[in-house]
């Protein structure tokens, strides 16, 4: 298991190389002069060749991507060129606030998930589960912003029950996670639904039940701890989607995580922010899925790196 | 070798409902087993023996109780199973075990072999928990595997040894019935015979009774005392072994017997081939079942039911359902 883990990490290193490769070539793939950019469309001459040597894009594009990456390694991810903060600063608070609400949406959306997709395989064809199937097919079709204006307009303005804006109470992550983990909660039941009716019919669900076990201990000893394998993979996957749903739910709903940073800071052409964000979100990324792969080894023995 | 009464069957029936139209309504009925009746002896080996489709792997279930059964009862040991509660019958269980056909499929692939023996006894409490190890590797001795593969996941084995691993599970339980559905058909020829032995040798130690279903005919004539032949749903002969392979009455039990391959070159066989296939347990002929393939297929056959019944120059508990068995056997 532990050389397992080491293969999966070593893995994960020319993908995070690769990440910051892309990074780094944001600043020149963008089209135009990125100094000239940053600095504005009136600027100065000298105001330009100034921010130019800031950034130091005089130097060859080779030099400018090792000094990136040295300064990266020592956890510098350079200066936000509107507020002189250094872009770490910057992103840390807010990516506290993201990863919450990203997490506690994906908690929320796993548990309500399978629960609902068991409950539907186990009474499949009853009401129960087509009442299941049909919330579950409302739930992804609705994009999560208007889902999140919804919300607001009947649960906080016309009902005043909870606030439609901002983060710091637990009331005030409700609406957010709900707008963020709707769609979640419906693609894992369905995941469920399916991978469990697979499973129940197996042989060895008839021996469990034919030794004499509960039906209880039968479907989910015996029956959900064999079909999670594809659950988890659709978890990984909506990490990243929830990870990028955060950028639309916290505008809707003012919260200040990273999502908003990043909007703010493409608005202002602020690039080492930007850089500094998809680079974090990035990771990340790399990270969940790395934590998916391991979960998976441990939910079925039979994986093997190849 | 004939005991007491173990298992009756008594006129059981499972129907599948199948579900149509806009609102789903039941629509009809698959006939999977269609009114079934058959004792089986302490100690004997039965088998259940017919084409894919006639019923037989779902009436094993139904005995077991693992499909509820939609009409009809199964008497176990003087115990009505089909009117137990859910507690009742839960306990009842470690009495009739069954080996699946597919070893790949019959075991929950993630947990060790060890753990699946230990499961069991701890259900059933048969063994205390310090006991439940030494009990479960004695019984990977007793199925002929090492107690060092104990630990082993069901993918580290093949399928011979798989299925020595789900003979295992059923004998944890000390049952009196193992119904055996198919239980070497996945198997390669020479690992059929290690494992039909094995079930033999088991049988003498533990005084067990098998009801054995299968459409491997040399199988049953290697392992059986009595064979009942079914054919869509219901049962078309029934007589101990020597007697249906020697005197069979019933038409579709001599085709069946016709087909068996004689591995003797040169040898000539009298080939009796069943035109058409096996029609629909959706909607089955009227009268006889197999009236539509039978040879010598006559007017009543079309609408009276035929039921099981002896004559003169059968043995003591062979029956066939045929109208006309004594006529067409006569020569």
């Amino acid at each position: 298991m532990l050389q397992f883990v080491v293969r999966r990490f070593i893995q994960t290193i020319p993908v995070v190389i690769g990440v910051t490769v892309l990074v780094f070539s944001l600043m020149h793939l963008i089209p135009g002069d990125p100094a000239q950019i940053m600095a504005g469309e009136a600027a100065q001459a000298e105001t330009v060749e100034a921010m130019r040597e800031r950034l130091g894009l005089n130097d060859p594009i080779p030099v400018q991507y090792f000094r990136y990456m040295g300064n990266l390694l020592q956890g510098d991810l350079g200066q936000s060129v509107r507020s002189s903060r250094s872009v770490v600063d910057e992103i840390q608070p807010r990516f506290w606030i993201t990863m919450r609400l990203a997490l506690y949406s994906m908690f929320v959306s796993v548990i309500i998930g399978l629960v609902a997709g068991v409950i539907s395989a186990v009474r499949r064809y009853s009401l129960s589960d087509s009442m299941i199937m049909v919330a579950a097919l409302i739930g992804f079709s609705m994009p999560s912003f208007w889902l999140g204006l919804m919300l607001i307009k009947y649960i906080s303005i016309d009902l005043a029950l909870l606030p439609p804006s901002g983060w710091g109470t637990w009331q005030q992550a409700i609406l957010p996670v709900i707008a963020l983990g709707t769609a979640g909660a419906a693609i894992i039941a369905r995941m469920t639904r399916s991978s469990m009716l697979d499973v129940i019919n197996q042989d060895y669900i008839r021996t469990a039940r034919a030794k004499g076990l509960k039906e209880r201990v039968v479907i989910y000893k015996h029956g959900l701890k064999n079909a999670l394998i594809p659950v988890v993979t659709v978890v990984g996957i909506e990490m990243g989607m929830l990870l990028s749903g955060t950028v639309l739910t916290e505008t809707v709903f003012a919260v200040n995580g990273m999502g908003r940073l990043a909007i703010d800071a493409i608005r202002s052409r602020d690039f080492p922010l930007v850089q500094g964000i998809v680079l974090v979100f990035a990771l990340t990324f790399v990270t969940v899925n790395f934590l998916v792969d391991i979960s998976y080894r441990y939910l079925n023995k039979r994986i093997e790196l190849n | 070798m004939i005991g007491k009464e173990l298992l009756k069957v008594n006129n059981l029936k499972k129907y599948f409902p199948i579900q149509g139209g806009f609102l789903g309504r039941t629509v009809n009925h698959v006939k999977a087993v269609d009114d079934i009746s058959f004792n089986v002896y302490e100690g004997e080996t039965v088998s259940l023996v017919g084409e894919s489709g006639c019923g037989k792997s779902t009436a094993g279930r139904v005995i077991l109780r693992l499909e509820e059964p939609t009409a009809g009862e199964v008497i176990f040991n003087e115990i009505n199973m089909t009117s137990l509660d859910k507690a009742n019958l839960r306990k009842m269980r470690k009495d009739l075990q069954i080996i699946f056909q597919d070893p790949f499929a019959s075991i929950n692939p993630r947990q060790t072999v060890a753990q699946v023996l230990e499961e069991a006894l701890q259900i059933q409490n048969l063994a205390p928990a310090e006991q439940r190890r030494s009990r479960a590797l004695e019984l990977l001795e007793t199925v002929g595997l090492a107690p060092y593969q104990a630990d082993r996941y069901p993918h580290e084995f093949s399928g011979g040894q798989r299925q020595r691993v789900g003979i295992a599970r059923a004998l944890s339980l000390n049952p009196k019935l193992i119904i055996c559905d198919e239980a070497v058909s996945a198997l390669d020829v020479s690992i059929r015979a290690q494992i039909l032995n094995l079930l033999k040798k088991l049988q003498r130690e533990f005084s067990l009774t098998y009801l054995f279903i299968s459409h491997d005919l040399g199988v049953v004539r290697h392992i059986s005392d009595r064979i009942i032949v079914m054919y869509l749903g219901r049962i078309m002969e029934i007589a101990d072994k020597i007697s249906l392979f020697e005197n069979a009455q019933h038409p579709y039990t001599r085709a069946l017997l016709s087909a068996i391959p004689i591995p003797r070159p040169g040898r000539k066989r009298e080939r009796m081939v069943l035109a058409g296939d096996v029609p629909s347990a959706i909607d089955p002929p009227v009268g006889c079942r197999f009236h539509t393939r039978c040879p010598y297929v006559r007017d009543n056959c079309k609408e009276e039911v035929p039921q099981l019944r002896s004559a003169g120059n059968m043995a003591a508990g062979h029956l066939t359902a045929c109208h006309y068995f004594e006529e067409i056997n006569s020569p």
